[in-house]
């Protein structure tokens, strides 16, 4: 059988390919991107025709999806947990109408927040839905549940969500591969009411997933993933460890755990095992990466004296990634010989590549506004978030893909002037466009900076989705011409740069500048391809 | 036997490829392995590192311990220091020696330096200048790398060269020459 050496996500791309997959649908997102690269990196390598091209945001990938599964065929979405927000209408309604090829939606967890502005953990939108979840502990169960995962929807006629953290997602091991299954073929959902969503058919709809829960709880209790090992005695403690925090409870006992465990790698919560363990345990630690999803739902199991410990009773951090010092600690175990902390280091943030348009972006907008003292500047998701971080320091807020423009307009309807967005030409056509209608149909007297550098940027320089159409776009919003302006965001363009800014700005009504010069990173790669073709 | 290696840089100084070099040659030595890399926003000229763990025995977490690792490679000394605490009592250091200012409040080099002495112990690499003197300014890293190899005891010289040749295969032969070259300059370096 063949090895290879695989990221989490490279595991769960090559898992979905061997399982017979027909498309991958996605919009790229830290920890989530590499699954969708290896499948288009897999199609050009061996030209197979499975659908890889990028989304324009999550909720399109997940609606393609579900058309893809109502045909008969096996489709991928994939997301960082974020983009579940923007998924979340189809997702959920995706459990009512159910599914007809299997589909998985594989949602990559951050926390710690290493590339992203929450720590939600998608684990709650999987109960909400009332779907199977799975979350794989190691690379070589990424690969394996994907298998699972389709065979699993395709029983059950229901979507299956798959949890992964950025640390399983970022890190290498060795995984050994199966045979490739066939594609299914083109069967569309035929002469079905099932998925017109009427509420006389949703009523009947969701009360067939209700039906269904016992067998969606038997799969958890029997699956492969789960497993609990205990003797018929008395312990002081067990832990429930949940995913990739099962290697970290490992890690501490190298000879082998000395109390019971249940490795939870599929829900729901298996509730008869938590009880046996709960009869045989004085107190059960919850290790779990993200929120307190299980050691929440424990207490409503269980009806003995157990006590319940984790992240919600302090032993462990209430916020933030697990690592194995962490949980070393909260099961009072000594941590091996070390030295301090290094005194001669400070912290090394990231910042905007050298030569960056985006650089002269913010250093125009500096130099406009320091004669408007009022000005608020309200910022987008991508590279130039770094905006907010010395030497620009140009942002007042950040909160989602879209907000800079709707944002600015709610703050200029209640009097502040002047009120600047800066969103990047991948996540406007994401979630600024429908935004920008609304600045458009009331003229609000908004200065919307689109910086675009002909790509998504901070994620790798994947493709974005309005390249060369975001004049187009914007006058087909309704965008007056004459306050439509294109400028090179170049040092030597900074009067000209400037002087737009300050016209667009006293003008009041909606503006729309873009400045437009490609990635340096993108540019570079494609300089270095050409170079190696030659 | 268990290796647990932090390597440490700044994005784009080409620390993830070190990793993947490594790990492509335990691969072909049939060890196990788990390498953790940070990737996205950090990536740029932010600090970077990434956990690689090599055993004969199966390996549960993607990271590291506190005190419990073995090496300590790093294209930047003061990147070599962020994970101090992290090297156990008896670990090795094998850093380049020049400093990346790309921040403002840059410690002072030599204190930097101070400090790494004082660790268990230390390779200290001019990789700028060997580079330079070899005319390999792209491939610093690869003569960190063989600097380290030594360090490897699980992974021979030979696997790592022929991991730098299937890794770099698809730039073409000078690119795959022009790193193992790196490696045997990194190799012989004190």
């Amino acid at each position: 059988m063949e090895k290879r050496l695989l990221l989490g996500d490279e595991a769960i791309a090559q898992g979905a390919i061997d399982a017979g997959l027909s498309g991958v649908y996605a919009y790229p997102g830290t920890p989530s991107t590499e699954i969708t690269e290896y499948i288009q990196a897999y199609c050009r390598k061996t030209g197979a025709g499975i659908h890889n091209r990028w989304c324009t945001n999550e909720k399109t990938a997940m609606e393609t999806a579900l058309g893809m599964s109502f045909a008969g065929k096996r489709a991928l979405v994939c997301m960082k947990h974020v983009g579940m927000n923007v998924a979340a209408d189809p997702f959920v309604n995706s459990s009512i109408t159910g599914v007809n090829g299997g589909l998985v939606v594989l949602v990559a967890d951050d926390p710690s927040m290493h590339s992203s502005q929450d720590e939600q953990d998608t684990r709650h939108y999987g109960k909400f839905a009332m779907i199977p979840i799975l979350e794989p502990s190691t690379q070589q169960e990424c690969y394996d549940m994907m298998a699972y995962a389709y065979s699993m929807s395709e029983a059950l006629k229901l979507p299956v969500l798959m949890r992964t953290v950025t640390r399983l997602a970022h890190s290498r091991s060795v995984v050994v591969l199966r045979a490739k299954r066939e594609e299914n073929p083109l069967e569309p959902v035929n002469g079905s009411r099932d998925w017109v969503l009427l509420p006389a058919i949703a009523r009947r709809r969701y009360a067939g997933l209700l039906t269904k829960q016992a067998e969606i709880a038997k799969l958890a209790l029997e699956s492969p993933f789960n497993s609990f090992k205990a003797e018929a005695k008395r312990y002081e403690m067990g832990a429930i460890a949940c995913g990739n925090a099962y290697n970290y409870l490992s890690e501490c006992y190298p000879d082998g755990i000395p109390f019971p465990v249940l490795k939870l790698s599929q829900y729901p919560i298996p509730q008869e095992t938590v009880r046996t363990m709960a009869e045989q345990c004085e107190s059960i630690m919850v290790i779990e990466d993200g929120q307190p999803f299980v050691e929440e739902q424990i207490a409503g199991i269980l009806t003995s004296e157990c006590r319940i410990i984790g992240r919600l009773t302090g032993e462990l951090p209430r916020q933030g990634e697990l690592n194995p010092d962490i949980v070393k600690v909260a099961l009072g175990l000594q941590a091996m010989p070390h030295s301090d902390v290094a005194e001669n280091v400070v912290a090394r943030p990231p910042a905007l590549c050298q030569g960056c348009g985006h650089r002269s972006v913010y250093e125009a907008i500096n130099i406009v506004l320091k004669d408007y003292k009022n000005a608020k500047v309200f910022g987008d998701i991508g590279c130039y978030t770094l905006g907010a971080l010395p030497p620009y320091q140009a942002l007042d807020s950040t909160v989602d893909m879209g907000a800079s423009i709707t944002m600015a307009k709610g703050a200029s309807d209640a009097g502040v002037f002047p009120a600047i967005a800066i969103i990047g030409d991948s996540t406007f056509t994401h979630s600024g466009m429908t935004g920008l209608l609304d600045a458009v149909n009331e003229n609000a007297p908004i200065t919307i900076i689109i910086s675009d550098n002909l790509t998504t940027g901070m994620t790798g320089g994947q493709d974005s989705a309005g390249t060369n159409k975001y004049e187009a776009i914007c006058r087909g919003i309704g965008v007056d011409p004459e306050h439509l302006k294109v400028v090179v965001p170049l040092p030597q363009n900074m009067e000209e740069i400037t002087r737009i800014l300050r016209e667009e700005i006293e003008y009041h009504g909606l503006s729309v500048v873009i400045p437009r010069r490609e990635c340096i990173q993108t540019l570079a790669r494609k300089a270095k391809a050409k170079a190696q073709k030659q | 036997m268990k290796t647990d290696i932090i390597l440490a840089g700044v994005g784009g100084q080409g620390i993830l490829s070190i990793a993947t070099v490594i790990g492509q040659a335990a691969l072909e030595e049939g060890l196990f392995i788990k390498q953790a890399e940070v990737h996205g926003m950090s990536q740029r000229g932010g600090d970077v590192q990434s956990n690689l763990r090599i055993s004969d025995q199966p390996i549960a977490s993607d990271l590291i311990s506190l005190g419990q690792a073995d090496i300590i490679i790093a294209m930047e000394p003061m990147e070599a220091l962020r994970y101090k605490e992290y090297l156990s009592t008896d670990g090795w250091v094998i850093t380049s020696s020049n400093p990346f200012v790309n921040i403002p409040n840059y410690p002072d080099s030599n204190k930097i330096l101070d400090e790494l002495r004082g660790m268990p112990h230390l390779v200290l690499i001019d990789t700028d200048r060997i580079g330079a003197e070899n005319k390999m300014t792209k491939s610093v890293n690869m003569i960190l790398l063989g600097a380290a190899s030594r360090a490897l005891k699980s992974i021979s010289f030979e696997k790592l060269c022929d991991s730098v040749a299937t890794i770099f295969g698809s730039k073409g032969e000078s690119v795959v020459e022009m790193n193992v070259k790196a490696l045997k300059i990194g190799l012989n370096c004190k």
